[in-house]
């Protein structure tokens, strides 16, 4: 059986499906009102920093903040 | 005393279990009662202890599948943030699935509904409450829950009518200039979702 379903343009572009529901969900989020604008945008600030191993040693880390200063 | 208790339950336990090999029941539909011959061949070797709990004694049992067809809904709609709705008794939700607006009663077949960006509604008696839902799914099970996860749902009050022609225009400009694919899907997107808020404003 044949899965003949039209993939949606998004997953034909190489998106996966989290990609596209975080971008739907940040574009609604712009859309608001003051002061719910800033309550959602507060909500969804991240904070880590990430660092590929190699040969038993970390690499460069790189650090994504939403929260200046830190 | 007790050295002796777990031979002899055994013994008696597989002269039961020999005969209850039958098809796996859905857990809507296990009952919620421990099983008997398990506890009278424990009260017979341990009769002052308790018998031991399972961890399904522990658990609630899920709202089993009536044989008529139920007068409510019950939804559950959740954000990752909030929990909106929570075993809501209600008579209709209309979801925007990518199938066209769905509406779902009480007994709806059992389906598995991806949602596009849209208006949720929840009718309850007269009242009707409208959310804008950024995507998601819809869970509609045989036991009239439905369970609708959404990563971002505001009510419609809260949409800035003026940033969303601003965005919609913003985006069709970069979906005439987009060369790349990813360029083309993400303008693409940007079109829908203002497109379904300034829809979902004006209609």
């Amino acid at each position: 059986m044949a899965s003949t379903a039209a993939v949606p343009f998004w997953r034909a572009a190489g998106m996966t499906y989290i990609t596209y529901s975080n971008i739907c969900a940040n574009l609604v989020r712009n859309c608001l009102k003051e002061p719910f604008k800033a309550e959602a945008l507060n909500r969804e600030k991240v904070h880590f920093s990430l660092s590929k191993w190699a040969g038993g040693k970390p690499e460069k880390p790189t650090l994504r903040s939403d929260t200046p200063g830190v | 005393m007790l050295r002796q208790a777990s031979r002899l339950i055994s013994r008696s336990a597989t002269a039961a279990s020999s005969k209850s090999v039958t098809a796996r029941a859905f857990s809507t539909e296990l009952p919620s009662t421990i099983d008997s011959t398990f506890v009278e061949s424990w009260k017979k070797v341990a009769p002052n202890m308790d018998p031991p709990q399972t961890p399904s004694s522990f658990m609630k049992p899920r709202p089993s599948t009536a044989s008529s067809i139920p007068t409510k809904l019950t939804v559950n709609f959740v954000l990752p943030y909030a929990s909106e709705l929570s075993w809501k008794e209600v008579d209709m939700v209309i979801i925007p699935a990518t199938t066209g607006q769905m509406g779902v009663l009480p007994g709806h077949v059992p389906t598995i509904a991806e949602l596009k960006p849209g208006i949720m509604s929840v009718h309850e008696g007269t009242d009707i409450k409208k959310y804008f839902v950024s995507s998601g799914f819809a869970f509609l099970h045989a036991n009239s829950v439905a369970d609708i996860i959404a990563v971002e749902a505001v009510p419609l009050e809260n949409i800035d009518a003026s940033q969303v022609q601003k965005g919609l225009a913003d985006f069709t400009q970069k979906l005439a200039s987009a060369s790349t694919d990813l360029e083309k899907a993400e303008a693409q997107i940007g079109v829908e979702v203002h497109s379904a808020m300034n829809a979902a404003l004006s209609g």
